[in-house]
């Protein structure tokens, strides 16, 4: 094992392509335990596809990514065992439609960490309680609104104790009343110190909790730097366009 | 000497409904099981396992149900297996069955959204999991009315069965036909009790499929 001290995610020289479209160029990324950053970017540069890399859900065709320690082999080695230290939020949800929130909760303990139904019940409701949800764990995903899906969502991949959070657009589906909710349990999760990765265009989160923000464009980290400078003075002429764009829409 | 129809020869046709019954239930279970390993290779990410599925589905969808039954009934004597007749027509009908379910259950796995199995992915649950708990279960409810349509067909078509000689529903009323020269009797019986056997299976599959509704 590799883990120095802490740095919880190491990417290096990460390269991948989508048949012949080069989507992750160079990518040198290191996170430290506790870090919460902010990536954003214009449509198509690649964020997603670099979250989904960190978690195996994209093969990559250069370079290392590491996390806690473990390095994730070619053709997805040792996926599994990174993938249960690292949880994960998609823009559309992605609740077991046919499974209550409770048994939405419960099915990954229950079947990767094998503990008892009653203690896997007890972890949920635990985290539900975090996100405030626990009053609807009885109920269906399609009977909640889509701010409540997204907070079981969270409470879902806690649920299985990761030692980082990926987000991806957690609130770019979302009616626009509801993307507070979401918001405020993101900030609260990063305010009790878990790592975080999250790909939004909430600037306002942003600036509350993220260390470092990043701006990526056609599949390359073209400026890092913690909010108050990025949003300041950023250095680079792509990050002034896109952000000329986000904030004046 | 003609007889009537009378009720000797309903409990007649009534023991062929018996076989018209045990080989469709027969044929459902172990064209059911066969048929989930067809749609699961045919999904698969395993290239030769896709084509050779892909394959196996082709035959059994491009040939008619009764040259399947006389090939599996006339070929396996051939290959040194002798078989009761009923055990040939059970074989028959499942590779029949395994065929047609592995393809309807093929499109259900492929109906439930990539996002599905991505979130189980995610989470670390492997194959077996993802599978067993979150694509089956939704799989099964998107294939159900094109499954059971599929029973009811596969309830009707082991009538084939009686040209190879054995005496289930159709057979049992072509009999009792011959010697009561009352063919519109018997065979509004025989119609009667097909029906019976399939409602439940309509009526069984409109209830759970309000079931299943209900939860969204
Ligand atoms: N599964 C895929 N197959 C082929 N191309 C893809 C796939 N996923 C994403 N891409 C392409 O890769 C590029 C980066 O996509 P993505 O990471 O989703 O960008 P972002 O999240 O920044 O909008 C885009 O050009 C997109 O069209
Ligand atoms: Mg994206």
């Amino acid at each position: 094992m590799t883990t120095q001290n802490n740095t919880t995610i190491r990417m290096s020289a990460v390269n991948k392509w989508f048949g012949k479209m080069h989507v992750l160029r160079d990518i040198d990324l290191t996170v430290n335990k506790g870090e919460h950053l902010v990536l954003c970017g214009p449509s198509g540069s690649g964020k997603s596809t670099l979250i989904r890399c960190i978690n195996a859900l994209e093969e990559i065709q250069g370079g290392t990514i590491e996390v806690n320690g473990n390095q994730l082999g070619k053709k997805g080695a040792n996926a599994d065992h990174i993938r249960r230290d690292v949880g994960m939020v998609f823009q559309q949800f992605n609740l077991f439609p046919h499974l209550t929130v409770l048994q939405n909760c419960m099915l990954a303990p229950r079947r990767i960490h094998r503990i008892s139904e009653a203690e896997a019940r007890d972890k949920a409701m635990h985290f539900l309680e975090q996100v405030h949800i626990a009053e609807h764990g009885h109920k269906y995903p399609a009977q909640l609104s889509g701010g409540q899906q997204q907070r079981v969502a969270i409470a879902r991949a806690l649920c299985m104790g990761p030692q980082v959070m990926l987000f991806d657009e957690p609130t770019s589906a979302l009616d626009p009343e509801m993307v507070k909710e979401v918001l405020d349990t993101m900030i609260g999760l990063a305010d009790q110190g878990i790592t975080m990765i999250c790909v939004t265009h909430e600037m306002g989160f942003a600036r509350a909790v993220a260390h470092r923000v990043i701006f990526m464009d056609r599949g390359e980290i073209i400026e890092t730097a913690p909010p108050t400078e990025f949003f300041g003075t950023p250095r680079h002429d792509r990050t002034r366009a896109f952000l000329s764009q986000i904030l004046n829409h | 000497m003609i007889r009537t129809f009378g009720f000797p020869e309903i409990l007649f046709v009534l023991e062929g409904a018996k076989w018209t019954i045990l080989m469709s239930l027969a044929a459902f279970v172990v064209g059911g099981l066969l048929g989930l390993l067809v749609a699961l290779a045919r999904t698969s990410g395993i290239r030769p396992l896709r084509i050779f599925a892909a394959g196996y589905i082709q035959i059994f969808q491009g040939t008619p149900l009764l040259i399947q039954l006389f090939l599996v009934y006339f070929g396996l004597p051939l290959l040194g297996v002798k078989v009761e007749l009923w055990l040939a027509v059970i074989a028959g009908l499942s590779l029949h069955a395994s065929g047609f379910l592995g393809e309807i259950w093929r499109g259900s796995i492929q109906a439930v959204p990539d996002g599905q199995s991505e979130a189980g992915r995610a989470l670390g649950l492997g194959y077996a999991s993802r599978m067993r708990d979150i694509v089956l279960p939704q799989a099964f409810r998107i294939s159900l009315p094109a499954t059971v349509g599929f029973m009811v067909n596969l309830t009707k078509g082991t009538a084939l069965a009686a040209l190879l000689g054995l005496t289930e529903l159709t057979r049992s009323g072509q009999l009792m036909s011959n010697i009561t020269f009352e063919p519109l009797k018997v065979y509004a019986t025989v119609g009667l009790v097909y029906f019976a056997i399939c409602l439940p299976l309509t009526l069984c599959s409109a209830q759970l499929e309000r079931r299943l509704n209900a939860q969204g």
